[in-house]
């Protein structure tokens, strides 16, 4: 082969490896990031969760696995945040307003876990639910009960949790779906709040 | 002729500590604490290790590969693509969650991003080169100028702050590179167009 030809013909080659790495690497170009990972990953393969202890503002102590026969939306927060977490207990409210009323707490619940243990106890919870009017009959605000239950609780569902250096934290902010039988099955942004609901509705 | 084997042969160890260095777990949790030293202090030095090394392989060793790739093209290509994949922030966050992913980076940074960046570089035209500066220097305003707007980390570890500050740091070097380079192009380099001006000016 002539050295034009080569180079053509190697170029060709590197090219083809090239998008197939990037291909492998993003998903088939869906997910750029490890959230988007985590999302197309969940559709693809649905996640059993563990069977944690968790307690709600009411300081009633409940498992993840009581829901199970309906669907719940679940979202991870913690009672101090002033910025994300906000936007997510206003796009939880949204829906809970939307949903048909006599679907709550029987087809479907909401639930918002504190990622905070050191801080947010029953008090702190209850203090917060009352902002957004949470009845923990269909929205409950939960701490989990260990360390070591709040890191596989995480681990399964993939979020990281980042100190932030201000005494807060950055965590994936994302509308979190548990199908009926209990597995995380779907994670959606959390600024299309009505669109969930409906999509709610529809499914149930 | 034996001064430059032997400052050759210095330049290497020089190049092989420093690699050392980086790989040191110390300096790695150091450089990647942070967005910023990670994607412009830790990935490229890893790059410009392997560019400087390729400069530094003997002559006919830089030869036959050129042979056997046929040219610079395949190299360019190559180059362009493993670096594309390590501007994915999930692989920036796979390579600190994970070793394996973290060695790949290690090893492929210098060897598939800037040696075969060093072999072809002496052949490119100044178009070629042209090419080169002007695709990384606009993926550079891109991607910073993404990282300023999104309201969301893109990386799990990284705080979105120190995400726009990463941000504002690739613009603001996008910026000067350009400068830089318009700078060779009007000001330094090209003998016969300084003969021109000169020509002209009498």
């Amino acid at each position: 082969m002539k050295p034009r030809q080569r180079s053509i013909a190697s170029a060709l080659l590197v090219t083809l490896l090239g998008t197939g790495v990037l291909w492998q690497g993003t998903d088939g170009f869906r997910a750029f990031t490890a959230e988007g990972a985590r999302r197309v990953d969940i559709l693809r393969a649905p996640r059993a969760l563990p069977a944690v202890v968790l307690e709600d503002q009411d300081g009633r102590a409940f498992r993840l696995q009581d829901y199970q026969n309906q669907l719940l939306a679940v979202d991870f927060i913690y009672t101090r945040c002033m910025t994300i977490c906000r936007n997510m207990s206003r796009a939880f409210k949204q829906i809970r307003d939307r949903v048909p009323q006599q679907m709550l707490g029987r087809d479907f619940s909401l639930l918002s876990i504190s990622i905070d243990m050191d801080r947010d106890d029953v008090a702190s919870l209850n203090a917060y639910a009352s902002i957004y009017g949470a009845d923990s009959t269909n929205w409950r605000i939960a701490r989990v009960s260990s360390k070591a239950d709040l890191k596989s609780l995480l681990e399964a569902f993939g979020i990281v949790v980042i100190p932030d250096g201000l005494g807060g934290f950055e965590h994936n902010a994302a509308i979190h779906l548990l199908g009926r039988a209990g597995k995380l099955v779907q994670i959606s942004d959390i600024d299309q709040p009505i669109a969930f609901a409906d999509g709610i509705s529809a499914w149930l | 002729m034996a001064l430059r084997i032997s400052s050759a042969r210095y330049a290497l160890l020089g190049l092989g500590a420093l690699y050392l260095l980086l790989a040191m777990p110390a300096t790695r949790t150091w450089l990647e604490a942070t967005m910023s030293t990670h994607m412009l202090v830790q990935i490229p030095l890893l790059a410009a290790i392997g560019f400087i090394a390729g400069r530094l392989l003997p002559q006919r060793c830089q030869e036959s590969l050129h042979t056997a790739a046929g040219g610079a093209l395949p190299y360019v290509v190559l180059a362009v693509f493993t670096s594309s994949y390590w501007m994915l922030p999930r692989a920036m966050d796979a390579a600190l969650s994970s070793m394996l992913i973290e060695m790949v980076k290690f090893i492929s940074l210098p060897t598939l991003v800037g040696l075969p960046l060093a072999l072809a570089w002496k052949r490119l035209s100044s178009i070629g080169r042209g090419f080169v500066w002007t695709n990384f220097i606009s993926m550079l305003a891109v991607i910073g100028w993404l990282y300023i707007a999104a309201p969301v980390r893109v990386c799990n570890n990284y705080l979105v702050e120190q995400q726009s500050d990463t941000g504002w740091l690739m613009v603001i070097l996008a910026v000067l590179l350009f400068a830089c380079w318009l700078g060779t192009l009007f000001v330094g380099g090209d003998p016969a167009l300084h003969r021109q001006a000169g020509d002209a000016r009498a």
